[in-house]
């Protein structure tokens, strides 16, 4: 079956973003996230195991199908590109422009917009469910838009299939009420949850193999975008002020003795609860 | 005085608690209309008049509703520059965030989610970084498209009487669009949903694979059952329950947090509660940094008494 199938071409989109598990900041006059600290989102690693499993299951790289890794932001952002390097993507692309900086959901899809255009030929664009920085899961649904792309979000499972010559994929999503199967022809933009699937860590092998992989940077003009229409300048939305939430003080903490149960009640009671 | 278009889905026979929240709050900043995409019920449509909605746009074709968010997002620009909307304000479902998004880039106009109130100016405020932070942002080009939590607005009691004019528009289905092909409705269990729950009662990994004292202590404080990504994790409740940061975040007026340590991520989902209350057996759990009332003890034990003296007390 592999001969007759075309090749695919992914682009899984990473993000480098503040470790979670520490305290995250804004910083500057105009309250950008501080990206000290900054790993590849976690979220994103479900992305990327997807779009190898998919490749995988086809041949792989050997019967032409192709993993990129792609990222934008300041110099530390290629190291989630390197991650995903590790773990198996095959290239990586870096846009990297000071213009970019402070740039919102609307900004953030417009660039990575034309990266999967000067790509070319890309059948899959694969994303997390959200970024666990800005965590506003805008940004697939953009790039859908500006692509003119259907979208496929929160799958929680993906297979393909080729049909009269194009790919069609089939997707599951779970809601609270409802499970739907979802189907689109390619190329689409997929967002995945992290119920998909089990991502690998990258092993020595990988990590030896990604030292020979490419690492492509561009800049805004490589992709034919002005940097009017990206960063702190072409956003579509400003944060005018931000305040750190007064931490929340700890109140009663009680050990039970037999009657927690009943104190818990005359707390929910007193703060008219019930 | 601007219009602010309100996108509801498909209310059924009757609005949701979130339906009235984006009503009440539209009224506050300008003149209500309606964009549905759904059946509008005659009992929905007085309600609607009732709350001064003026106008409710539908499409003509309703095969939208098949197109996952594509056909949804075409219909809810069409609707916006139909009523020369000045604002649109939608819930803050996974799903009406991505409306928001692709109608955003059709009508180039900025998308600010999660707000918890928004002032005459359309100054949007809310938090961010798992509510380490509150910020007020602005839409500084187009209209101001904005998705608002749940339980952040106080519904008002509707006044007026009217009935609202429907208005059919014409959307042309995009072609690129993926299909919903399936749909099986789960079992409903009685409960409030998540989203909307004014009380939120959560277990982690502490409930040990029995979520029934979990479950019972909602029920009788009429509330939702979440839980932590451990607990989902392990299969003893449904994905669709955790909370957190790869999960939902909930800003509920109580919530009870049972078995479960709040990590940073369980805390990014839960820690604008009004209230908090947790039940863990380790004095030295993270969540109790944070909670207004915490119990030192197990919840296979204090949840059960605590339902039971709830039961007794409401007769």
């Amino acid at each position: 079956m592999a001969e007759t199938e075309s090749a695919l071409k992914i682009a899984v989109l990473v993000k480098h973003v503040p470790d979670a598990q520490f305290d995250r900041h804004l910083s500057g006059d105009n309250n950008t996230t501080d990206r000290s600290e900054s790993i590849l989102s976690e979220l994103d690693e479900y992305a990327l195991e997807a779009a190898l499993q998919l490749i995988e299951a086809r041949g792989g790289e050997a019967a032409g199908h192709r993993v990129t890794a792609v990222t934008m932001g300041p110099a530390g952002a290629v190291n989630a590109v390197k991650k995903a390097l590790q773990i198996g993507a095959h290239d990586g692309v870096h846009l990297s422009d000071e213009a970019l900086a402070g740039s919102d959901a609307s900004g953030t899809s417009k660039a990575l917009a034309a990266v999967v255009r000067h790509l070319g030929d890309v059948d899959l664009v694969l994303t997390g469910m959200a970024s666990t920085d800005g965590e506003t899961s805008l940004v697939p649904a953009q790039l859908a838009e500006m692509l003119g792309l259907p979208q496929v979000t929160f799958a929680s499972s993906l297979e393909l299939q080729q049909e009269d010559g194009g790919w069609r994929l089939t997707a599951r999503r779970e809601s609270d009420h409802v499970a739907e199967t979802v189907e689109s022809a390619l190329p689409a933009v997929v967002s995945v949850t992290d119920q998909i699937n089990e991502p690998r860590y990258p092993n020595f092998k990988g990590i030896m193999a990604a030292k020979k992989k490419t690492i492509t940077t561009l800049s805004l003009a490589d992709i034919g975008l002005d940097a009017s229409e990206v960063g702190l300048a072409g956003a579509w939305t400003r944060v005018n002020d931000a305040q750190p939430r007064p931490p929340r003080s700890q109140g009663v903490i009680i050990t039970d003795e037999g009657d927690a149960g009943i104190r818990l009640v005359d707390f929910l009671a007193e703060q008219k609860l019930l | 005085m601007a219009t602010v278009l309100v996108y509801l889905d498909n209310p059924g026979a009757s609005l949701h608690k979130t339906d009235r929240e984006l009503l009440t709050l539209a009224g506050t900043l300008g003149e209500p209309s309606v964009a549905l995409i759904g059946e509008l019920d005659s009992a929905v449509a007085a309600e609607l008049g009732a709350y001064g909605v003026q106008t409710v746009f539908q499409p003509s074709d309703s095969g939208l509703a098949d197109l996952l968010v594509a056909g949804k997002a075409a219909f809810l620009a069409a609707a916006a520059e139909a009523a020369n909307a000045g604002a649109l304000l939608l819930g803050n479902t996974f799903e009406a965030k991505e409306i928001a998004a692709r109608a955003g880039v059709r009508l180039e106009s900025g998308v600010i989610t999660d707000a918890v109130a928004i002032a005459p100016d359309f100054t949007v405020t809310k938090s961010v970084f798992a509510g380490s932070y509150t910020v007020n942002a602005v839409v500084t080009t187009g209209r101001p498209i904005i998705t608002v939590k749940s339980n952040s607005i106080e519904v008002a009691d509707p006044t007026e009487a009217g009935t609202p004019e429907v208005r059919e528009i014409d959307v042309p289905a995009p072609t690129a669009a993926a299909r919903i092909t399936g749909r099986s409705e789960k079992t409903a269990s009685g409960r409030p949903s998540l989203d909307e729950a004014r009380i939120v009662v959560a277990g982690g990994r502490g409930v040990d694979g029995d979520f029934s004292p979990v479950e019972d202590l909602a029920d009788a404080l009429g509330g939702a059952v979440g839980a932590s990504r451990a607990a989902t994790d392990a299969g003893w409740i449904d994905h669709s329950a955790q909370i957190g940061q790869t999960g939902k975040t909930v800003s509920p007026q109580l919530y009870v947090s049972a078995g479960i340590s709040g990590a940073i991520q369980q805390k990014a989902g839960m820690q604008t509660a009004k209230v908090i209350v947790a039940v863990n057996k380790d004095p030295d759990a993270p969540v109790f940094e944070i909670a207004d009332f915490g119990v030192v003890g197990d919840l296979a034990t204090v949840l059960p008494q605590a339902t039971e003296e709830i039961r007794k007390r409401k007769g």
